[in-house]
């Protein structure tokens, strides 16, 4: 009972605060529509085009994460394993990791057209470098002492990378999925400016190109929501997968 | 009667490092044999080079000069005929206290069937007083019961030598007690080599055939004591007067190489 409290309070008071700042009079109501009001265009909407709108973009993100994380880990993992190999390519992965996925757009569209190849691809470049970062992080800061005990135990290469460094990687393969996840929600929207029709940032676009407030704030809602539930599920996993540790990052 | 034959061998042995102003000479000119079934303690200031000295042994690393040999062969890589007790324990946390002592057994190089590796694990954990934790996560552990375990993980493999160091340091007085009896009844079963580093003079002169007393960094050999006391010993040991002048001696010789050593750090810092 408590608990429940105490997750939906701090919600109760951003709502409280939405209707405080809507009725406040400091600025124009028609600017901030109220809760009621985009609870009820959401249950309109949730009738016609919320359910594809939904499963166009989660389907975007989780192709473009998965994708991204896929090829973050192994790269990752040799950045971080091998500080050699970090010294040359770490520039080279801040360069790009530094460029808005925005501004690339017009060349993505050059190269990959207008389908949902581009805005795939867009997601998975964002994935990727958040991912590799956390990733070669994590992989670095492995202490060498765990490799040392296993060798004096008689291990070879090969039992060493199965048997510690694998277990070890897993909560930072872990994190770096949520990572890029988060990163990943965060672009959406841009990637769905490349002609997207359906889509919660083409949703979000169009309404804002008619001035529909109240779909807006559904639009970027639920795009919350969603990132929200996808992220406490993966942190289930998280605690199962790797109930040794302390905390979960 | 015969020696036994020497086992691990540092033959006029260096290490430097590189620091801040050019190479840090660590470990200066070492020799030292250790025979097969002997147990040699190493005691010395801290810093002074003890790790070092182990770590080759190990198979970590390489001298800078001289050479370290095991069996008449240099030292290429650490193998399990050598089992370590590091300063720090590495106990592998994604483990549990179970799987951490069979890790070794499940190992090609050691393999052993499963119900051997029950056997074994339930064998050490009962020694170690560890049975109630089989399955708890070291991070449930306590800094004392880490260190059993990692003490039982080497154990488990059986292997030929003991590299140990400081094994007991953070054990209470009656745990460390109960851990060096069962070191000596683990080496009268198997019969090992032993080469521990500690700081306790009590604990090198109740375990040791012999004492090495380094010098302050760059370490070299201040004294290699003989400890006659035959074995099995048993605790009545510490309480004789034998026991007592020669604990004084290496006592004494420790902490002079200690006021050597703050010597040279005031003089540094002058
Ligand atoms: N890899 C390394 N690179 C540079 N310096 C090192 C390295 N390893 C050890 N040293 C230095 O060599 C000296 C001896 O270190 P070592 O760990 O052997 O000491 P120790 O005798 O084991 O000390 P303690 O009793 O405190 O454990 C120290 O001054 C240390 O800073
Ligand atoms: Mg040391």
């Amino acid at each position: 009972m408590r608990r429940v409290a105490l997750i939906l309070a701090p919600w109760l008071v951003l709502i409280a605060g939405w209707y405080g700042i809507h009725y406040s009079g400091l600025i124009n109501p028609a600017l901030v529509p109220t809760p009621h009001a985009v609870a009820q265009r959401f249950v309109e909407l949730v009738q016609t085009r919320l359910p594809l709108d939904i499963l166009m973009s989660t389907r975007r993100v989780f192709i473009g994460v998965l994708s991204g994380t896929v090829l973050a880990v192994p790269v990752g993992f040799v950045l971080g394993w091998y500080p050699n190999v970090r010294h040359f390519i770490d520039p080279l992965i801040n360069f790009f990791r530094a460029l808005p996925p925005i501004a690339l757009i017009p060349l993505v569209i050059v190269y990959f057209g207008v389908d949902e190849l581009a805005k795939i691809v867009i997601l998975f470049y964002a994935s990727f470098f958040a991912g590799v970062i956390v990733m070669y992080e994590g992989i670095s800061q492995i202490s060498p002492i765990y490799v040392r005990v296993s060798r004096t135990l008689g291990a070879t290469d090969s039992e060493i990378f199965r048997k510690v460094i694998v277990p070890l990687a897993v909560p930072h393969m872990l994190t770096a999925l949520r990572v890029a996840l988060g990163v990943a929600w965060a672009t959406l929207v841009a990637s769905e400016l490349i002609a997207a029709q359906q889509g919660l940032g083409a949703l979000i676009q169009n309404a804002g190109s008619f001035f529909q407030l109240d779909i807006i704030y559904v639009g970027i809602i639920c795009i919350g929501f969603i990132a929200l539930f996808m992220d406490l599920a993966l942190r289930a996993i998280a605690r199962r997968l790797v109930s040794w540790q302390e905390r979960i990052a | 009667m015969t020696e036994p034959r020497v086992r691990i061998k540092f033959d006029q042995v260096s290490v430097q490092f590189p620091a801040q102003s050019g190479m840090m000479r660590v470990v200066d000119d070492v020799s030292y044999a250790v025979r097969d079934r002997e147990f040699v303690s190493v005691i010395g200031p801290s810093g002074c080079g003890k790790t070092t000295m182990m770590n080759m042994v190990a198979g970590f690393m390489q001298p800078s000069s001289g050479t370290v040999t095991l069996d008449g062969r240099p030292i290429k890589g650490p193998g399990p005929d050598r089992g370590v007790i590091f300063q720090e324990y590495g106990v592998f946390p994604w483990l549990t206290v179970k799987q951490n002592i069979a890790f070794g057994l499940t190992l090609r190089a050691n393999r052993t069937s499963a119900a051997e590796r029950e056997e074994i694990c339930s064998r050490y954990m009962q020694l170690m007083g560890l049975s109630d934790f089989a399955d708890a996560w070291p991070r449930m552990l306590s800094g004392g019961m880490r260190q059993r375990l990692a003490l039982a993980r080497a154990y488990a493999v059986k292997p030929q030598f003991l590299l140990m160091d400081e094994p007991f340091g953070a054990l209470d007085a009656q745990t460390r007690t109960a851990m060096q009896d069962l070191l000596l009844d683990v080496l009268a079963a198997e019969g090992k080599t032993v080469m521990l580093i500690t700081h306790s003079v009590e604990e090198a002169v109740y375990l040791s055939h012999r004492i090495i007393v380094m010098t302050a960094r760059p370490t070299r050999i201040r004294e290699i004591i003989d400890v006659p006391f035959p074995y099995p010993r048993d605790a009545g040991l510490h309480e004789t007067p034998a026991f007592g002048e020669l604990r004084a001696h290496v006592r004494q010789l420790v902490m002079q190489e200690y006021a050597q050593q703050a010597k040279q750090r005031q003089s540094q810092s002058n």
